[in-house]
C-alpha cells in the first residue's frame, strides 16, 4: 500500500481545478436533486455516447492522469435549482438542466469539436449574460467553498482520488507529528465553533475530554440532520464522505479515543452507503483498525443509523439511543465530556464542524481565521431554499451578509410564478424550528452566530428559506411548532404539552377562533418552555413563534382582531373574490374549480360563493388576468 | 465507481429498500435467531436489531417484537418500548405502496399540504389512519429529502417526482390504482 | 466542601450534594413533584427549576450538583411563573375528579396544585379517555390520572426487574403501560405494588376492597375474624399523622373490635408457627441431607410469583411452608372453628397486609382452600384500613388497649419480626439453632442480616457447621445471589449459601406496596426499628416457645411436617415461565 503524496493545495476556493493536469473530466452531479431529475439516465448517456465516439475514456481515478477522459459521478455540487449539472475540466464549462437528449449534443460539439453549447450555460438574469462556467455565475463566484471544496468534484467512493488530493493528511500529521494536547490547542487557537447549532468552541469540548482521566473515550459524528429545509450535513457526506471521517479521526485523536460512531438519520440512505463504504476503504488502507498511521494506537468507526427521531440530534439523546434505549435527553451534567456513551468521556461534533478541522490541521489556526469574523471565524455552508432564484447549498464565510446571501447569490426573491420581484422579499428562517426570522431591517446584518442571537434568531445548522410577501409568517409559526411538537420526546411537561398548546393556540389564530388572551397566553407559554425545557429541542422550540412575533406583530393582530390573513394564505380566513376589473369571463376558473363554487356566463364576471369555496387556490393559479384576490 | 451507486434502470435513488414479503411465523424465529446473533446478542444494538428486523418483514409484528426480547434475554417492556418511540419503525403493516410527501419547509412553503390533502381525500385515509383498508397504500409525510430544488416532492415507492401540484399528485394516485387493477 | 449561596443564603455541603438538598440547610423547600427519594432523577417534571447568578438558563435542583461559588435564586418572580405554567399545562391533561379519587387528600399533584392556587381556566383541556386496567385484582391502573413522572417505570425496571410498565410512545402520546398493550395480569407484573406506593396522583392504586368488608361486617349470616400482619402495627400510625415505627399493636385489637370483628387475631401468631415448619423443613434438608439447599423462603407471594416466572429452576428449594397470612387462615377455619364450635363455612376471615400482592396470592393455588373453604377470604392494605377507620366513627388513637383473642393471637419477638428485611431469617435461625443443638443462641440479635442494605449475608456456626445465610430484599437483588448459587452448581462447588430469605419490596414488608405513603430509607429504618423494639420488648423471642403454638401442636397438628401439618400448612410452586432462557 503505497503513501499518498499530497499534491500542492489549490490556492482558490472554487471547485479545485488542477493547474497542472491536462486530463479532459465530464463530472456529472448525482446529488439527489440532480438524481431525481434523471442524473443517472445522463451519466449513462455519456458513458455510451463517449465510447460510441471512439474517445478513450475510464470512470476509475488514476493518480497519473493520463491522457483518457475521465468521467464520474459526484456529490452535490450545489446549484440545485439548475440541476441535473455537468461539469467540463479543463475548459471550467458548467452545463445546466442537462437532459439525457442533450448528451449526444455535448459529446460532438464540446467534448469532439471543442465548442460551447449557449443554451445549456446558466443566464445571469442580471446581466442577461450566458456564464461558461463557476468563475462567471455569481452564485459560485460569491462564496468561499472550503467544506465543500471537494463537493462536485471528486468522485465520493474513490479514496484514491481522495488521497491524490491530500487526504488524510491531517490525521497522519495529528496522529504521528503532534499530540492530543497539540490538536486541541490548534483547533482552540482556530476558534472554530460548533457548526451543528449550538456554536460551542470546538477546542474547548474536546480539551474537556481530553482531560479526563479514562481508558475508554469515545467521538460521535452527529450526522442526524434533522432540520427540515436543511441537507448541508447530507450533501457533504455524499460528496465528500472521506472528510468527515478524517475530521473524526482527528477528533479522536485530540482526546484520545479508540472507538468512534457516525450516526446518521435513516431518511438519508445514500449518506449510510456513502460513509459505510469510506469506513470500509479506510479500513482497507489500514487508516481504520490497529496501530493506524504506525502511531501504535488503534481507532474503529461504525455507521449507525438513526430511527427517525429528531430529538436524537440532541447530544444525550443520541447516546440514549446508541445504547439502545428510547432516545430521551438525559439531565446535564454530567455533561458528555465528562460522562456520556456508557458513563465514558464522550465527544458529540456535527459533521460540518470535523470537516473543518481537516483544514485547520493541515493549514493551521491562523489561516482558518482569515475568513470569518474574530469571533465567528471560518465559512459556513447553507442551504438555500424557499422563494428564491437559485436554491442550493451554499458555502460563505461568517460574516456575510444577508443581502449578499438572499440577493446576490440567491439571486433574488420569486413570487408564486417563479418570477423574480424586486420587492419581493418578506423574511428569511434561518435556524429551521429552533430559529428565528429576520426581515428588512436585517438585510445588511453580518451572519455569524453573535448577531444572530441578538436579532432574536441564530445560525442553527445553516437552513436559510427565503419567504415572499405572499407568505404567511403566522402560517410559517405553525409549521415549525407542528413539527417541533411532532418531534417532542415527552419526558418533560413544558416541551409536551405546551407544545402542544402553542401549537392549539396558533391554530385557533389561524382558523379565526382567537381572542384577546390568545396572544397573551401564547407569549406566556412561549417564555416558560423556553426557560424551563430540559433539552435544546424544547427550549428552542417557541423561537420561530417568539420570533415572527416580534417582527410581524400587526400579522398576528390581523388574524386576531379582525380575522383576516393579509397575505390570503390562511385557508380559513381567506375571502377570494373574482375582481370584476379584471375578470374577462373565459371560465375557465369555473372548469377547474374542484368544489364548483364559481358561477358565471360567457364573458360576463364570474362570481365564488363563498359558502362552497374552500379556498385552494386553484382559479387563482389558472386565471390568466390575474383577477383573483385574496387567496 | 458506479458500481456502489444503488440505482435502477430508471435512474433513481433508493430511497427505502425493497421491502420482502411477510414470512410465515415459523421462517420468522430463524430470521430474528439471525439478526440477532449477527449483532452479538448485545441489547445495545436494539435499535439497529429492530431496523434489520423491520425490513425483513415490512413492518415489525408484535410477536417478533417478543421474540427479539426473548432472543435478547431482555424484557418486552424495554423492546417495545424502543420500538414505540422512533418514528421508523411501523407496529402495523404498511401499504404495498408507499406514498411519501415532502412536508420540509421548502416544500411547505411551496404549498405541500394541499398535494397530501388531496392524495388523502382520494384514497380515503387520514393522518391517524395512513394506510388503506385493502393494504394498497399508505400516505405519509417525511421531512426533507434534499429534493429542495424540485419542491414540492412527492415520493411513490422510489420514485421521485418533482414540481407536483394536486392534481398531479391525485394523477399519479390514480395511475397507480388503475396498473394495480389490470390484469 | 462546596461553599455557595442559595436565595443569598451561605450554605455549606459536601460535594456532590444536589441544590435541592443543600436549599433544605437554609430552611429553603423547592417544590418536586417527579423526584422520590428512593429514585435517581429523571428531571422530567420541570417543577424544581432554580437560576444561577441571575442567568437566564433555568437548572433544575433535583439533580444538579451544588458547585462553588454558585448564587442559586429559587423563587423570582419569573421562576414562580413557569412552576406554574408546568403545574397548568400538568393539570390540563389530568381529570379533574379529585373528590371521588382515591388519592383524595394524599394526592402529591392535589397539593401542589393548591399550594400553588392554580386556576387554569385558560389552558385547553385534553383528557384522554382510556378503559382502566383492574386485570390483577390487586393493582387498579386508571391511565387517564398518569402524569408521566416515570417514577412508577423507574421502579419497575430497576428497582424491581420486574419490568411490567414501561413508557410507549413518545411525546404527546407518550404513555404508560404494560409492553404491547397486553394487561397487567398478562404482563410480568409480580403485584407488589411499589408503582402504587411512588405513584404522586391516584393513577396506580390498590384495590380497594373496604366495601366488601363493610358488608360482610353488616352480614347477620357471617361470623367476621380479622388478622394484622407484623407490619401493620408499626406503619399504621402514619396516616394518622404519628411518626413511623410507632407499635399500634394493642390499639388496632382495640379497634378492629370496635368495627364489629368477632375475632381478632395477629399473624406474628401464624409466622411463629410457619417458622416452626420452615426451621423443620431446613434441618430436615440441612442436617439429614433429605431435600435440595439452599432453602429459600416463601412467605412473600410477589417473590414466588417472580420465582415460578423468571427463576423457576428454584422451584426445589422453595420452602413448601405457606405464609403466615395463609396459614393463620386455614387454622381459624379448622382448629378455631373447632374449638370453638363455630361453623366454619360462616367464617369471613379478613387479613391486613402491607401488601397488594397478598390479594393475588388467596387464590394463588387449591392449596389456599385447603380448609375446605377461602382460608382468607378478603385481604386489604394498610392504606384500606386506615380509610376504614377514618370512616367508622372510632377516635382510633384514643382508643384503650386490648388484647388479641386467645389460640391465634399470642405472638413471639421472633413472629414481630417478619415484617422487617431479614426478620424472616433471623426468627428462623433462632429456632433452628435449637433444633439442631438442642441449646438457645447465645445472642438472639443476628445484626448481620438487619439493615437496608440490598443483599445481606451472614454465617451462624451450628455445632461447629458454619451455616452461610443471605437475605434480598428488593427484586432487583435477587439475580445475583441466584446466579452466585447457580455457578456453584454447574462448577459441583458447595453451595455459597445454605438459606435465603428473599423480600420483594426494597425493606421487607415494612415497605410494602400497600403501606401508607411517603416511603425512604429514613421511614424504612424508623418502622423497623419499631418491630425490633417490639421484639426485645417480648418476654418470649422464640418461635417454637410460643405456648400458643406448642399448644396448636399438641392438640391439633402432632407436631411439625406432620401429615395434617403438610395438608394444611403447605403449598406447591408451578413454574410458569415468562422467558425462556
Amino acid at each position: 500500500m503505497k503513501d499518498a503524496t499530497p499534491a500542492t493545495r489549490p490556492e482558490n476556493t472554487n471547485p479545485p481545478t488542477e493547474p497542472d493536469a491536462k486530463q479532459r473530466r465530464v463530472i456529472v452531479c448525482a446529488g439527489t436533486g440532480c438524481v431525481a431529475n434523471g442524473a443517472y439516465a445522463v451519466f449513462r448517456g455519456f458513458a455510451e455516447q463517449i465510447q460510441a465516439a471512439g474517445i478513450a475514456v475510464t470512470t476509475e481515478f488514476k493518480p497519473e492522469a493520463g491522457s483518457e477522459l475521465r468521467l464520474n459521478e459526484s456529490g452535490c455540487q450545489g446549484f440545485c435549482q439548475m440541476g441535473p449539472l455537468v461539469t467540463i475540466l479543463p475548459e471550467g464549462i458548467l452545463y445546466t438542466k442537462v437532459k439525457s437528449a442533450d448528451v449526444a449534443e455535448i459529446v460532438a460539439q464540446t467534448l469532439v469539436a471543442g465548442q460551447v453549447i449557449g443554451r445549456l450555460l446558466y443566464t445571469d438574469p442580471a446581466t442577461k449574460q450566458p456564464c461558461r462556467g463557476v468563475a462567471e455565475i455569481p452564485f459560485y463566484r460569491r462564496q468561499q467553498r472550503h467544506v465543500l471544496r471537494a463537493c462536485g468534484i471528486i468522485d465520493p467512493g474513490s479514496i484514491e482520488e481522495y488521497l491524490h488530493h491530500g487526504g488524510y493528511a491531517a490525521a497522519r500529521k495529528a496522529f504521528t507529528a503532534m499530540t492530543p494536547e497539540t490538536v486541541c490547542q490548534e483547533i482552540l487557537r482556530s476558534g472554530l465553533r460548533g457548526r451543528g447549532g449550538g456554536g460551542y468552541p470546538t477546542g474547548r469540548k474536546w480539551e474537556a475530554a481530553r482531560t479526563q482521566k479514562s481508558a475508554k473515550k469515545y467521538v460521535i459524528c452527529n450526522a442526524d440532520e434533522g432540520d427540515p429545509g436543511a441537507f448541508m450535513n447530507r450533501s457533504v457526506m455524499e460528496g465528500d464522505p472521506h472528510s468527515v471521517l478524517e475530521g473524526l479521526m482527528i477528533a479522536a485523536r485530540g482526546i484520545g479515543a479508540d472507538e468512534t460512531f457516525i450516526y446518521v438519520r435513516s431518511e438519508y440512505p445514500l449518506a449510510v452507503q456513502r460513509m459505510r463504504q469510506a469506513v470500509k476503504h479506510a479500513q482497507r488502507l489500514g487508516f481504520l483498525g490497529t496501530n493506524v498511521f504506525g502511531s501504535g494506537l488503534n481507532l474503529s468507526c461504525e455507521v449507525m443509523e438513526g430511527a427517525g427521531a429528531f430529538v436524537c440530534g440532541e447530544e444525550t439523546a443520541m447516546i440514549a439511543s446508541i445504547e439502545g434505549h428510547r432516545g430521551m435527553p438525559r439531565p446535564k451534567p454530567p455533561y458528555p465530556a465528562q460522562s456520556g456513551l456508557w458513563g465514558k468521556p464522550t465527544i458529540i461534533n456535527n459533521v460540518e464542524t470535523l470537516a473543518h478541522t481537516v483544514r485547520v490541521i493541515n493549514e493551521g489556526a491562523e489561516r482558518f481565521r482569515q475568513s470569518g469574523t474574530s469571533a465567528s471565524p471560518g465559512t459556513k455552508t447553507f442551504a438555500l431554499t424557499g422563494h428564491v432564484a437559485n436554491t442550493g447549498l451554499i458555502e460563505v464565510p461568517f460574516g456575510t451578509t444577508l443581502r449578499e446571501v438572499v440577493l446576490n447569490i440567491g439571486g433574488g426573491i420569486t413570487d408564486r410564478r417563479g418570477r423574480i420581484t424586486a420587492d419581493g422579499f418578506k423574511a428569511v428562517q434561518i435556524g429551521g424550528p429552533s430559529g428565528g426570522c429576520l426581515t428588512h431591517e436585517h438585510l445588511d446584518l453580518p451572519l455569524d452566530y453573535d448577531s444572530l442571537r441578538g436579532a432574536g434568531a441564530m445560525v442553527g445548522s445553516g437552513g436559510l428559506v427565503a419567504m415572499n410577501q405572499k407568505t404567511c409568517m403566522v402560517s410559517v409559526a405553525r409549521f415549525f411548532m407542528d413539527f417541533t411538537q411532532r418531534e417532542s420526546c415527552g419526558k418533560c411537561v413544558l416541551c409536551r404539552e405546551g407544545t402542544r398548546q402553542m401549537l392549539a393556540l396558533l391554530d385557533d389564530i389561524i382558523e379565526g377562533r382567537a381572542t384577546g388572551e390568545t396572544l397573551t397566553l401564547l407569549e406566556k407559554l412561549a417564555h416558560a418552555v423556553q426557560k424551563g425545557s430540559l433539552c435544546g429541542l424544547g427550549k428552542t422550540a417557541p423561537n420561530p413563534v417568539l420570533s415572527t412575533l416580534r417582527y410581524f406583530r400587526d400579522e398576528y393582530d390581523a388574524h386576531v382582531i379582525h380575522k383576516c390573513c393579509p397575505t390570503g394564505q390562511c385557508k380559513a380566513l381567506a375571502k377570494p373574490s373574482i375582481d370584476p376589473a379584471k375578470c374577462k369571463g373565459c371560465q375557465a376558473c369555473a372548469k377547474k374549480c374542484p368544489v364548483g363554487a364559481i358561477t358565471g356566463e360567457r364573458k360576463q364576471t364570474h362570481v365564488i360563493d363563498p359558502k362552497k369555496c374552500t379556498a385552494c387556490g386553484t382559479c387563482a393559479d389558472v386565471c390568466k388576468f390575474d383577477a383573483v384576490l385574496g387567496v | 465507481m458506479i458500481s456502489n451507486l444503488n440505482h435502477d434502470l430508471n435512474g433513481t435513488v433508493a430511497v427505502t429498500t425493497a421491502p420482502a414479503p411477510a414470512a410465515h411465523p415459523a421462517g420468522r424465529a430463524a430470521a430474528i435467531t439471525r439478526i440477532v446473533e449477527k449483532h452479538g446478542r448485545r441489547s445495545s444494538r436494539l435499535v439497529p436489531i429492530l431496523q434489520e428486523v423491520q425490513e425483513e418483514f415490512r413492518y415489525l409484528p408484535p410477536d417478533a417484537l417478543a421474540l427479539v426480547a426473548e432472543k435478547l434475554n431482555v424484557a418486552p417492556a424495554r423492546v417495545f418500548g424502543v420500538a414505540t418511540f422512533y418514528a421508523h419503525f411501523a407496529i402495523k403493516p404498511k401499504g404495498k405502496h408507499l406514498v411519501r410527501l415532502c412536508d420540509g419547509t421548502a416544500c411547505h412553503v411551496k404549498d405541500s399540504i394541499p398535494i397530501l390533502d388531496a392524495i388523502r381525500r382520494r384514497l380515503g385515509v387520514d393522518a391517524r389512519h395512513p394506510t388503506t383498508p385493502d393494504l394498497m397504500f399508505t400516505v405519509e409525510t417525511v421531512a426533507c429529502l434534499g429534493a429542495c430544488g424540485l419542491a414540492p416532492v412527492v415520493v411513490v415507492d422510489d420514485q421521485v417526482h418533482g414540481a407536483m401540484t394536486p392534481a398531479k399528485g391525485v394523477a399519479l394516485v390514480e395511475s397507480m390504482i388503475a396498473k394495480e387493477a389490470a390484469p | 466542601m462546596i461553599k455557595a449561596r442559595i436565595n443569598d443564603l451561605p450554605v455549606e455541603v459536601p460535594e456532590g450534594t444536589t441544590i435541592l438538598d443543600a436549599a433544605r440547610q437554609v430552611q429553603v423547600c423547592i417544590p418536586t413533584l417527579c423526584k422520590h427519594r428512593d429514585l435517581l432523577s429523571t428531571a422530567a417534571c420541570g417543577i424544581c427549576i432554580v437560576r444561577n447568578k441571575g442567568g437566564n438558563k433555568m437548572i433544575r435542583a433535583c439533580c444538579t450538583p451544588l458547585e462553588n461559588g454558585m448564587e442559586i435564586t429559587t423563587h423570582d418572580r419569573d421562576i414562580v411563573e413557569v412552576r406554574r405554567s408546568t403545574l397548568e399545562l400538568i393539570l390540563s391533561n389530568h381529570p379533574n375528579g379529585c373528590l371521588t379519587c382515591e388519592r383524595n387528600g394524599e394526592c402529591e399533584l392535589q397539593k401542589l396544585a393548591a399550594d400553588f392556587n392554580i386556576n387554569q381556566e385558560a389552558i385547553k383541556r385534553y383528557v384522554k379517555e382510556t378503559p382502566p386496567d383492574t386485570s390483577t385484582g390487586s393493582i387498579v391502573i386508571d391511565f387517564t390520572k398518569c402524569i408521566k413522572c416515570g417514577r412508577c417505570i423507574q421502579v419497575c425496571q430497576e428497582m424491581q426487574d420486574v419490568w411490567a410498565l414501561s413508557f410507549l410512545e413518545r411525546g404527546i402520546n407518550t404513555r404508560m403501560a404494560p409492553a404491547g398493550d397486553i394487561t397487567l395480569a398478562e404482563s410480568p407484573c409480580v403485584k407488589c405494588g411499589q408503582c402504587s406506593a411512588h405513584c404522586p396522583t391516584g393513577a396506580i392504586v390498590e384495590n380497594d376492597e373496604t366495601q366488601t368488608i363493610w358488608e360482610a361486617l353488616h352480614d347477620p349470616n357471617k361470623v367476621c375474624v380479622v388478622q394484622i400482619a407484623p407490619s401493620v402495627r408499626v406503619t399504621v400510625g402514619e396516616a394518622f399523622g404519628l411518626p413511623p415505627g410507632t407499635n399500634l399493636t394493642r390499639k388496632l385489637y382495640s379497634a378492629l373490635r370496635r368495627l364489629g370483628f368477632k375475632a381478632v387475631f395477629d399473624t406474628n401468631f401464624a409466622a411463629d408457627v410457619t417458622i416452626v415448619e420452615e426451621a423443620s423443613e431446613f434441618i430436615e434438608r440441612f442436617a439429614h441431607k433429605r431435600g435440595a439447599l439452599p432453602l429459600i423462603t416463601s412467605c412473600c407471594p410477589s417473590w414466588t410469583d417472580f420465582m415460578e416466572k423468571n427463576h423457576w429452576d428454584f422451584i426445589d428449594n422453595f420452602s413448601t411452608a405457606k405464609s403466615p397470612q395463609q396459614m393463620l387462615g386455614v387454622l381459624a377455619k379448622t382448629y378455631y372453628a373447632e374449638k370453638l364450635g363455630i361453623d366454619p363455612a360462616k367464617l369471613y376471615m379478613v387479613s391486613i397486609m402491607p401488601c397488594t400482592a397478598k390479594k393475588y396470592e388467596l387464590t394463588r393455588t387449591e392449596e389456599m382452600y385447603a380448609s375446605g373453604f377461602k382460608d382468607v377470604d378478603v385481604a386489604i392494605t394498610t392504606r384500606e384500613l386506615a380509610r376504614m377507620l377514618k370512616q367508622s366513627g372510632i377516635e382510633f388513637l384514643s382508643l384503650p388497649d386490648a388484647e388479641a383473642d386467645s389460640l391465634l393471637g399470642d405472638y413471639t419477638g421472633a413472629g414481630t419480626i417478619f415484617g422487617a428485611t431479614g426478620g424472616v431469617m433471623e426468627a428462623a435461625v433462632r429456632t433452628a439453632y435449637f433444633y439442631a443443638t438442642g441449646k438457645k443462641l447465645k445472642s438472639l440479635d443476628l445484626e448481620a442480616v438487619r439493615g437496608l442494605q440490598g443483599v445481606k449475608e451472614g454465617t451462624v456456626d451450628i455445632n461447629g457447621t458454619p451455616v452461610r445465610v443471605a437475605v434480598a430484599h428488593g427484586l432487583a437483588n435477587v439475580e445475583d445471589v441466584l446466579n452466585r448459587v447457580r455457578e456453584a452448581q454447574k462448577a459441583g462447588k458447595e453451595t455459597p449459601y445454605h438459606f435465603i430469605e428473599v423480600m420483594a419490596c426494597p425493606g421487607g414488608c415494612i415497605g410494602g406496596g400497600g403501606q401508607p405513603y411517603g416511603v425512604d430509607n429514613e421511614r424504612r429504618q424508623k418502622r423497623a426499628a419499631g418491630l425490633y423494639q417490639d421484639d426485645r420488648d417480648k418476654q418470649i423471642r422464640c418461635s417454637h416457645e410460643n405456648p400458643e403454638v406448642i399448644r396448636l401442636y399438641k392438640e391439633f397438628l402432632d407436631k411439625p411436617l406432620s401429615t395434617k401439618a403438610h395438608h394444611l400448612l403447605h403449598t406447591r410452586y408451578t413454574a410458569r415461565p415468562l422467558y425462556k432462557r
